[in-house]
């Protein structure tokens, strides 16, 4: 893809990020399928599957919270939990925050709302490589909005599936295999398979605390124990991190 | 409880959400950058995963279960072997649940 000598327009900003997000919609649309059949599994209403996909709008959270909702777990513990799983996209705020300087807040606003990891990843390198054009946020906006309406429309769909899956079927453990897969897909080093099974053997140890706090403690502990496991991994990155 | 328990809970998730993806767009003057914030989220994904799998796998009301007929386990490691060589969260799910539901059905 070329570019033109004149600088596009919002409506072609808009346009590409839609074309740019469309492939993305492959993985993500079964997953929002799969994430409103669960969300019944575990026990939440039709109404709460179908309206936190607008309100919290982040696929992995929302499965933990579906899940812990189903234990259940206070609520408290459900949005630190939440909060914890999204704050990678603390990342992308600070990547993308240099190239939204200066725009009104009304567009900080509904970008920051659409800032998920299949927006920012399929924005990434129009921003990055691209040309500087005064509208590139609509290119933003456009993979946002694609990404939220697939979001919406799977979540629907998959209310409506879930609703005609009889219980006993044991699909709520559909919820820990989301998991498993995701967490395959998230360990590329050896610090970060320490990590995992830290925390695993502290969730399974601290089974007893008070208010489902095992969640927090074993992911506090795995966090420390993968900071202190860099040194295992091989290759630049742990170059990389030596004073 | 309950009933206002659910919306509340929804919102102050969102709510957090929201803020955490306002955060450096919103006040990158006022915040810290650097190495210590990625060194440290990159390791949430695994840690908050599998702090979430391990219980559902090993735990039944409340005790840690390590025997021959817990089915989420054998089911489990199923998934993971299918997750490592697939990298696809929907074959994951597939041989995970047929897993399960073979082993119930043999069980049962």
């Amino acid at each position: 893809m070329t570019s033109t000598p004149s600088s596009p327009t919002a409506r072609d900003e808009f346009l590409a990020g839609m074309r740019a997000e469309l492939p993305l919609l492959l993985g993500v649309v079964p997953f929002g399928l799969m994430f409103g059949v669960l969300g019944l599994a575990a026990g939440l209403p039709a109404w709460a599957v179908v309206a936190m996909s607008s309100i919290v709008f982040g696929g992995a959270s929302q499965v933990v919270f579906a899940q812990l909702w189903g234990a259940p777990t206070p609520p408290a513990v459900i949005c630190t939990t939440v909060a914890v799983v999204n704050l990678r996209h603390a990342l992308y705020s600070a990547s993308v925050a240099e190239w939204l300087r200066g725009l009104p807040w009304r567009w900080k606003l509904v970008l920051a709302y659409l800032l998920t990891d299949e927006a920012y990843a399929a924005a990434l390198v129009r921003f990055r490589d691209g040309p500087p054009g005064a509208y590139r946020h609509w290119f933003l906006f456009g993979t946002g909005f694609t990404l939220w309406t697939g979001w919406q429309i799977a979540t629907v769909g998959g209310v409506l599936v879930g609703a005609a899956i009889p219980p006993g079927w044991s699909l709520d453990f559909s919820i820990a295999l989301t998991f498993i897969a995701l967490l395959v897909l998230a360990v590329h080093r050896r610090s970060e398979l320490v990590a995992a099974l830290v925390a695993a053997a502290v969730a399974v140890l601290a089974q007893p605390l008070p208010h489902k706090l095992w969640i927090l403690a074993a992911a506090a502990a795995g966090i420390a124990a993968g900071l202190a496991a860099r040194r295992l991994d091989a290759g630049r990155a742990a170059v990389e991190q030596t004073p | 409880m309950n009933d206002l328990g659910l919306p509340l809970t929804l919102f102050v998730s969102g709510l957090a959400t929201f803020l955490i993806r306002l955060s450096f767009i919103a006040g990158e003057r006022w915040l810290p950058r650097g190495e210590g914030l990625h060194a440290v989220l990159a390791y949430v994904p695994a840690a908050v995963l599998a702090a979430l799998i391990a219980p559902e796998l090993l735990v039944r009301d409340g005790s840690v279960l390590l025997t021959a007929d817990n089915a989420r386990l054998w089911a489990g490691l199923v998934a993971i072997a299918v997750a490592l060589a697939s990298r696809s969260v929907m074959a994951t799910i597939v041989a995970g649940m047929g897993a399960l539901w073979l082993l119930q059905w043999l069980g049962g």
